[in-house]
């Protein structure tokens, strides 16, 4: 088997071996119910970190404003559910619909934004992703959504005109934000999160995915070749705002009322340190690095008091010199080369080799 | 398109940077199959002929003809796929890729399935995977690289990194190769071999050959003809052995 597919497949089944033990735990009542409430929320933010590795680690373009994707997922599968609230029967179809829905339409929002900005590379791309997701959350915290029995109202003011205020329902309410049905259950995460990985790591692993990397590690090169680097930059940045879309759209099913202000820079500084730690380019890395990185304050360094800061920094640079370090890399490979692992693995190879030949007798 | 047309011809081409006149009225012409020499002193404007004729820079004036297709002002990617290759003297490889991965991605437009296929793995994408996978090992097999398929192209000792680049050229199936200056930095055994090497691509893959390169032994051992080029403009143009003894050309290089 070839070395990608074989580290894909070992990510692969780590994650749903890990997320469904976790599930089963937390269903079983074996987590207590602050550990169950973040499971959500990681795996939200495992699907945000994964597919910003794929515009900043394969792509190599810097994006400063995933959180904006993430908020057009939220608010358009929100504002979809609201509306079909009382119309599609089953929910787990209507909560279909509204993730593919809100992913899509993150995914056009993406081309709309990569046209123009992926003319632009390195810092200034950086700069007008900043400011498109400073720009979406503006625009969100200023939607007021409204449905009489007229129909729908759509607005930037408060209320939109012409409402009937008997029948109103209001739907999104501006800075107040949106309640979307509490659909998010941490099965349709999971769900979720591994149907991204898996076209993820397809995606990468194909020609499409070869020419967005040449193009990453030499532009010139890569057109000498004949690869359209402009078609292959649209295509990675599309496909991280669908997922990230489809992120959001979980995320605004998971919380009773949502707020545009929760898509703010932070977040999608917070979504890109998870990625840099974790290995620019890794998946795995990045999935691990997000467990770490938000089940540690959450869960441990609350009892540090106030020395919980100090630790989450210091684990922030270690993970960083590990990562990225060249005496890290050196240590990593030392370590993974050393006797006492070889031995393991040879022992484990044994194992496997005598199982097959207990097979053939 | 006839038969007979040049591999490459160049007419009248000129490049301005400013004030500065970089490449003046350059004309030559290439026939098909030919080896052929592009030499002159360090800033003569050698590079700057090969990044126009791959569309990196958009000539002043002045055109390019590919087997008799005008393809002057196309876009780098274009004018890859009409059938010029490149390689570059400050190595361009895919440095964090694998070596099979960096011929692989030369094989970019040789691979027919589309995004689509490869994400969700219809079947297409493995009969395309694997030709393509068996198509890059022989063409790196050529260069004696068949043993560091995995390898991280940025670890790869210099001369096998510029054999790379060259495999990774040859991958998109052009009718002109570029090399830009080939042996730099390499010791004279090295220099031999390279040079076995080029002989043998061309009556291998049917390419016609341009080549920048500052090793004399290496233009008078292949070239057929050469151009040297001084501050732009033409000095001298021909047969090679007649060329590199023109006064006028060792002027140039060695001064009065």
């Amino acid at each position: 088997m070839r070395k990608t597919t074989k580290n894909n497949l070992i990510t692969f089944g780590g994650t749903t071996v890990l997320a469904v033990v976790m599930a089963v735990l937390s269903a079983a009542g074996a987590l207590n119910s602050k550990t169950s409430g973040l499971l959500i929320p990681m795996g939200i933010y495992i699907i945000l970190a994964i597919s910003l590795n794929l515009t900043v680690g394969i792509l190599g373009e810097l994006s400063l404003g995933h959180a904006g994707f993430m908020c057009i997922g939220a608010y358009v599968s929100g504002a979809f559910s609201l509306v079909f609230q009382n119309t599609i029967s089953p929910v787990w179809l209507r909560f279909s619909l509204a993730i593919i829905f809100g992913a899509v339409m993150a995914a056009v929002f993406g081309i709309l934004i990569g046209i123009p900005v992926l003319r632009l590379r390195g810092d200034y791309l950086a700069i007008v992703t900043l400011g498109f997701g400073e720009i979406m959350k503006s625009i969100a915290n200023n939607i007021y959504l409204t449905e009489d029995k007229n129909g729908l109202h759509f607005g930037f003011t408060n209320p939109p005109s012409g409402i009937d205020s008997e029948t109103k329902r209001e739907l999104l309410k501006g800075p107040i934000g949106m309640a979307a049905p509490q659909d998010t259950t941490i099965w349709a995460v999971i769900a979720v999160l591994l149907i991204c990985l898996a076209i993820l790591m397809m995606f990468i692993d194909s020609r499409s995915g070869r020419a967005c990397m040449a193009v990453r590690d030499n532009y010139i090169a890569a057109q000498s070749v004949g690869i359209n680097v402009t078609k292959y930059r649209l295509m990675a940045f599309t496909l991280s705002a669908a997922i990230a879309g489809a992120a959001g759209a979980l995320y605004s099913h998971s919380i009773s009322l949502l707020a545009a202000k929760k898509f703010d820079y932070n977040l999608s500084i917070l979504i890109l340190v998870f990625v840099v730690l974790g290995g620019l380019g890794s998946l795995r890395g990045s999935i691990i690095a997000t467990i770490i990185l938000y089940a540690l304050p959450e869960l441990f360094l609350r009892e540090a008091g106030n020395l919980r800061m100090l630790l989450y920094a210091i684990i922030l640079i270690v993970m960083m010199l590990w990562t990225n370090a060249p005496f890290g890399i050196r240590l990593r490979e030392r370590i993974l080369n050393s006797g006492f692992v070889m031995k393991l693995k040879a022992k484990f190879n044994r194992k496997k080799a005598g199982a097959g030949g207990a097979e053939n007798e | 398109m006839s038969e007979n047309n040049p591999a490459l011809e160049v007419r009248n081409l000129s490049i301005q940077f400013g004030g500065l006149k970089a490449v003046d009225d350059l004309s030559m012409t290439i026939e098909k199959g030919a080896l052929y020499g592009l030499i002159g002193p360090n800033g003569a404007g050698k590079t700057t002929v090969f990044n126009m004729l791959t569309g990196v820079y958009k000539p002043t004036s002045g055109s390019v003809l590919l087997e008799g297709e005008n393809i002057t002002g196309r876009s780098p990617t274009e004018i890859n796929k009409a059938g010029i290759a490149r390689t570059f003297q400050n190595i361009r490889l895919f440095k964090a890729m694998s070596v099979l991965d960096n011929v692989k991605a030369g094989l970019h437009n040789e691979t027919h399935y589309t995004a689509i296929e490869g994400a969700l793995r219809l079947p297409r994408y493995f009969r395309e995977e694997k030709r393509v996978t068996e198509k890059a090992k022989e063409l790196l097999g050529v260069f004696g690289l068949e043993k560091e398929l995995d390898t991280k192209a940025q670890n790869l000792p210099y001369g096998k990194q510029r054999k790379l680049e060259i495999a990774r050229a040859l991958a998109t199936d052009p009718k002109v190769l570029l090399l830009d200056e080939p042996a730099a930095g390499m010791n004279p055994n090295e220099t031999a071999e390279l040079m076995d090497t080029i002989r043998f691509v061309r009556e291998k893959f049917d390419v016609t050959v341009l080549l920048i390169e500052h090793d004399m032994r290496l233009v008078s051992g292949i070239c057929e003809r050469v151009t040297v080029l001084n501050f732009g403009q033409e000095l001298a143009q021909g047969e090679t052995s007649a060329v590199l003894n023109d006064p006028k050309v060792i002027t140039a290089y060695l001064g009065e």
